[in-house]
This record gives structure tokens, sequence and C-alpha cells, in this order.
């Protein structure tokens, strides 16, 4: 396993900026997640490590070794992608012994059956070794190229949304899985998602992206509870923060355009009146959809609330975030 | 407006049953979620409704009038589907007011009710544009507005929502829904995700494998499940099965578990053999002094809560609790299920056993 260090990292694809000076370092054993919607630039960071795209300007470096020239696969790294693409005419075995059969590799057929054997096991798919490829549910195939990725035993794991096109239960024992199995290894991984709760769930460390600049990195509770930015505030929590004209509360300091509210940071009881716009039951939660004076806001209650359309509440903010014009947060 | 009534419809392709005898009612204005995994019939029973596909036997009834063999262009119904199929070759404006013209209002009139959907929608600004230089969530407003144009009894949607990306998909879903408040027209939604059946839906119908599995109010349905499959489809997380064996009588309020005396709603029914506590992860709590004990897997930091996966002697169980709990994966503690919330499946059939705390929703659904 290895470091993996972007230093002022820029790429554009003819008049659009795709990556604008990313300066970021994955630190060994770290699990990181770019986050940002579409377009931020987060694949594009995979591929400047991964060396299927190269940098307009900054250097990319794994493991100390600088990594300008590098094709892929001299780079020592290894990809899992959304689409499995597996071998489709191989059974799961001979997939997952594909890449240690590489005639550079040379490696022993017992050594080859130990190491498929074990990532089998880990992944829970030595039932499944003699199935065809195509035999599999798409939870067994997506394990099956995890399976493919972890036998090289690579200095650094990359993968692009793997978990983005499996269902909702089964994308979850995954999440809890792939945690696991990076922690045990003490796996290097870049990983890319637009899913906030693999985000939250699973990252040692999040990168925020936004039209190609990384605006914050850190844990996720320090991006949730220290963002610096509305922006980077938005990207985490459900529902969204809500952002509102600072001077619809009292207290708001100087500088402040902005007051910040995340669920949590709305006080039901006391305060401002608001109007019940719509109450949205969920199961283990209620959402409450308030208009306060023309805003719009939404925050959580009690999952049997007998709050209904029409009604009154009254909310005030408890240590809400403060940003500026610019969206910046004021501390 | 329209009440909508299915009985015992039921639909065979060649020798495949899609849909068995699915009975429910969709009243006035109601927006009606079908919700379901892949393959369990509810695009076909949406189908039906519109007229698409012939019903093998069973009723449709749209307003009191049996409508099950009429063809689509005879029950006054708007189809908007996940791939918006609009005419490329048209401006905003005219996709819109097709309906109308073929219908053949007079021109006038069609302006005037173009230029209402159109402020409705919020595309006024957009009515000269090409279709294809438009964004998704744009493309999906005008195929709404080419539904709602010809003020149909019912709109029916089939996954409209499935092509747009997470972010969008949950301001398009808000905007429908405001939409639908607005207007009040009776709506039929298809969908496989069940937090956007939680979200927009008044009632729900949870199928598989072409059985209505329940048919009700999506709260009563999360809290109490008819069956096991409601129980794991709706929910993320979803309900906690605890699987033991046991016999339980009419009257019991307590359940052994592993040495550990679980309280649980009075049942109504009995049974011996395989037996499944369902617990909610927010009823499940983290109490060193509770008996029944398991032991920390993992935890995932949610922002407010955190969902902690523990290992039991019956299986895995995840337990949603405040982010400010300190809690380490290795710990041993002891979990309270919340009494008045538990459910009691029948663990071969899935069915839930009566209790005086589903009573309710179970003989409704």
């Amino acid at each position: 396993m290895a470091e993996v260090i972007l230093n002022n990292v820029s790429k554009r694809f003819g008049s659009d900026t795709a990556l604008d000076g990313v300066s970021m370092t994955v630190p060994d054993g770290g699990f990181v997640v770019l986050l940002g919607p579409t377009g931020a630039g987060k694949t594009t960071t995979l591929r400047m490590v991964s060396g299927l795209d190269v940098p307009d300007a900054g250097e990319v470096s794994i493991g100390g070794r600088a990594m300008a020239g590098l094709t892929p696969a001299q780079r020592d790294v290894a990809m899992v992608f959304q689409q499995y693409s597996l071998y489709p005419h191989l059974t799961v075995r001979e997939n997952l012994e594909f890449p240690l059969k590489s005639p550079i590799l040379r490696t022993p057929k017992a050594e080859i059956d130990r190491m498929v054997g074990e990532v089998a096991e880990v992944l829970q798919i030595s039932h499944k070794l003699d199935n065809k490829a195509t035999a599999l549910s798409g939870g067994e195939m997506q394990r099956v190229s995890i399976g493919r990725a972890l036998v090289r035993n690579p200095s650094v794991y990359l993968m692009d949304e793997p978990l983005s096109s499996l269902d909702a239960k089964l994308r979850s024992d995954l999440r809890i899985e792939l945690k696991n199995i990076q922690a045990n290894l003490g796996a290097t991984l870049l990983y890319v998602t637009h899913d906030q709760i693999e985000a939250m769930t699973m990252a040692t460390h999040v990168g925020v992206l936004d039209k190609g600049r990384l605006v914050q990195f850190g844990s996720p509770r320090e991006i949730y509870e220290n963002p610096v930015s509305i922006y980077a505030a938005s990207r985490l929590g459900q529902p969204r923060i809500n952002v509102l004209p600072a001077d619809v509360f009292a207290g708001a300091p100087q500088r402040a355009a902005f007051i910040g509210l995340r669920p949590e940071q709305i006080l039901q009881g006391d305060g401002q009146e608001c109007f019940v716009e719509r109450v949205e039951h969920l199961g283990d939660q209620t959402r409450l959809h308030l208009k306060f004076r023309a805003h719009d806001l939404i925050t959580v209650t009690d999952a049997h609330t007998t709050l209904a359309h029409g009604d009154v509440v009254k909310i005030q903010p408890a240590n809400p975030f403060y940003f500026d014009a610019t969206g910046a947060r004021l501390v | 407006m329209a009440q909508i009534r299915v009985e015992n419809v039921r639909k065979d392709f060649g020798s495949f049953n899609a849909v068995k005898s699915s009975s429910f009612t969709i009243e006035h204005g109601e927006f009606f979620m079908l919700l379901g995994p892949s393959g369990c019939g509810k695009t076909t029973t949406l189908r039906m409704m519109a007229g698409l596909e012939l019903p093998t036997s069973g009723e449709i009834y749209i307003d009191g009038e049996e409508v099950g063999q009429k063809p689509a262009s005879q029950r006054d119904i708007a189809f908007v589907f996940q791939m918006f199929a609009l005419y490329p070759h048209m401006n905003v404006g005219k996709n819109i007011s097709y309906p109308l013209l073929s219908q053949g209002m007079p021109k006038v009139q069609v302006r005037k009710k173009v230029a209402e959907i159109a402020e409705i929608l919020g595309i006024t600004d957009i009515l000269d544009r090409p279709i294809g230089g438009l964004s998704g969530g744009d493309r999906q407003r005008v195929a709404l507005g080419r539904a709602i144009v010809r003020d149909p009894k019912a709109f029916f949607m089939d996954e409209p929502l499935g092509a747009l990306d997470a972010e969008f998909r949950e301001h398009m879903s808000e905007e429908l829904r405001a939409l639908h408040d607005r207007m009040g027209a009776t709506t039929v939604y298809v969908t496989h995700d069940q937090l956007e059946a939680m979200q927009m839906g008044d009632k729900i119908v949870v199928m598989n494998h072409g059985v209505v599995e329940q048919f009700g109010v999506p709260q009563d349905i999360y809290d109490w499940p008819a069956t096991k499959f409601v129980a794991q489809f709706i929910g993320s997380p979803c309900m906690n099965f605890l699987d033991f064996n046991g016999t339980v009588g009419k009257g019991t309020e307590t359940v052994h578990l592993g040495g550990a005396s679980i309280a649980m709603p009075r049942l109504l029914d009995g049974e011996s053999g395989a037996l499944t506590l369902g617990v909610r992860p927010e009823h499940v709590h983290l109490n060193d002094a509770a008996a029944y004990r398991g032991e920390v897997v993992a935890t995932e930091y949610l922002g407010t809560t955190q969902i902690v996966t523990l290992k039991t002697q019956h299986g895995q169980i995840k337990a949603r609790i405040p982010s400010h709990v300190n809690v380490r994966a290795g710990e041993r503690t002891g979990l309270d299920l919340d009494a008045r919330t538990l459910t009691l499946f029948n663990a071969s059939t899935g069915d839930a056993l009566r209790s005086e705390a589903n009573l309710e929703v179970l003989n409704h659904g």
C-alpha cells in the first residue's frame, strides 16, 4: 500500500476546465471519497491517478514514485468501475485468476489458487467460483469485479461508483463489506461517488470538488459539522441544509449574508412562527416542509407527529452556520 | 378527477403470470404509488389501468364505469413515461399544444391553455425552444405539460424521474408533489424507489411477484408491515429480523429470545415453530443493563444519526442512534427493543401475526 499525492493538478478538455489546481494527499491506508455533482471533476481526478488521462500541469505520485510518463499498467493500481466488465465467457475463478496469469508476473499455480481462495472467502463467493460470470446476480458480479482488483494487491485501489448500479439493500450490505475489507487489508482507496451516504459511512476523508477545484478535504464528521462554505455544507446531510438570508433571525454577525440551518440546528416550540406546508412521513423520520416569511424550510420531527398542513409551529436557530455573500463560512 | 377501482385483476403473458388477482381502490385526488422490485407486476398493473394492456380477468372501474376492455383512447387518462417521448421536431409550445389541436380545439383557446400550463410549470420562457437543447428536467416538465394540458381524469406515470440524477430527482419529486397539491388530480405513479414512494405518496401499494402484499398510508405500512417482504422492502436500513423457534399464543405479551424476555404488543394470533421478530433500527436502543446482548460490528456515521451494526445470537441487527453517542467496533452491549413497535412474523409464510397494535392496519390493508 502507498500514499498518493496530487500536486497542483490541472486538466482542460478543449475550453472546459475539468481540474483546476487540485492538491490532495491520500494517506497510506486511507479511504478517500471524492464527492460532487456531475461535472465536478471526480472521475477526471481518478483518471489522473490511474494514468488513463495525463494532467496538463502538476504532478501525481504514488508511494513516493512520480507517475509522469508511466502507463496505467506500470502504475500498480487496480480499478473497479460501475459496470462490472467481467469476462462473460469465463467462470468466476477464471475471472479472478486473470490478472495473476499475466505473463509478466509468472505467478506459480499454487500461489494463484491460494490468493483466489482467500479473496473469494473475504467476498463470500467461494461457493460460486465455478459458475459462469454471467450466471451471477448483480451484487455477486460486482463482488467478483472487486475481487479481481483485490487479488492483484496493488499499491492503490481506484473505484468509480462501484455500487451505483446495485439495489438499495445490496448497496448497504456491500458498503459495510467494502469498508471492512479496506480496514482489514489496510488498503489505500480512492473512491468516486455522488451518493453522500457512501461518502459518510465509508470514508476516512472526503474531498469535496466544485467545478474542478478541491474546496474542502477532511473527515466526514468535519465536513458535516464544520463546512467551509454553503456548497460544502450542501454536500452532506439529508434533508439538505436550509439556507436563508441572515437577517430573518436576530443575532446574525455583521458580515453574514446567509444563515445555514441543518435540521438539528432548528429548535421547535419557541421563537418565530412558521406555517406547515406539508408533512412527509418517511417512516423513521418525518419531514416538515415549512413556510417562513416566503422562505421554504425543511426540518425533521418526531415520526408520529400530529402536525398537519395548515398548522403553525415556532422555531428558532441553535448554533447555526453563518455565510458571507460569496457563500464562504464565517467563523 | 376520478376514483379508480381495481378488482381481482389478473394478467398472463402466455404461460407467465405477471399479475395475480390484485384489488385496491384509488380515491379522488390521491397521489397513489405502485411500489415494488423490478418484475413485480407494477408496470403491468399501471398499463392495464391505462388500457395499454388488457387484463386476462377482473375489472377496472374509473368513476364507477367498467373500462377493463376499453382502449386507452376511451379512458380519458394521460400517461407520462420515463423516457419523455416528446416530439423531437417540434418546439416546446407545439409539443404541449399537440393533444389539444388534435382534439380540434380552436387556436385562440389552445394558446391560452398552453400559456396557463407553461406558467404552472415555470417554462413560459422556453416555449419557443426546440426540444433538442433542453435539460432533462425541462424535458420532463414539457412531458408533464403535454399530459396536464388535456385536463384528463387521471395521470399515470411510469418512473417519470428514473432517468434523472439523484440530486435533480429530489428537486423534481418535490416539484411534482407541489404540482399535484395545486391541481388535485388523481395520480398513479410507478416506482421501485421506496423513499420516493414514502415521500410523495398519499397511499402505497406494495407488490411482489404479481401479488399485492399491502396497501395503505405510508406511515402505517412502515410501522405495521403485513409481510416480511414489505418490512424489508420499505425503510433504509430495512426492518431487522431476529429468527427463533418458539410458541406464542393468543394474548402473549413477551417472547423469549436466547434467555432474554422481550415485551411486545399483545398478540391476537398464535403460532408455533419458526418465528421472526421484526424491529425497526430506530427502535433498537443500546443499553448496557439490557438482558439481550449484541457485539458491535460496524458503525456508519450519517450526520444527525449513525447506524450501528451488531451481531447477536439470532443474526445481525442494525440500530439507528444519535451520532454523538460513542460506540466502537468490538464492544459488547445490551439491546432494548421498543416494545410498542415490535411485529412478530410467521417465518415460513412471511405473514405478520396480528396483535393489538397492528390489527387496525392489517384489517384495512
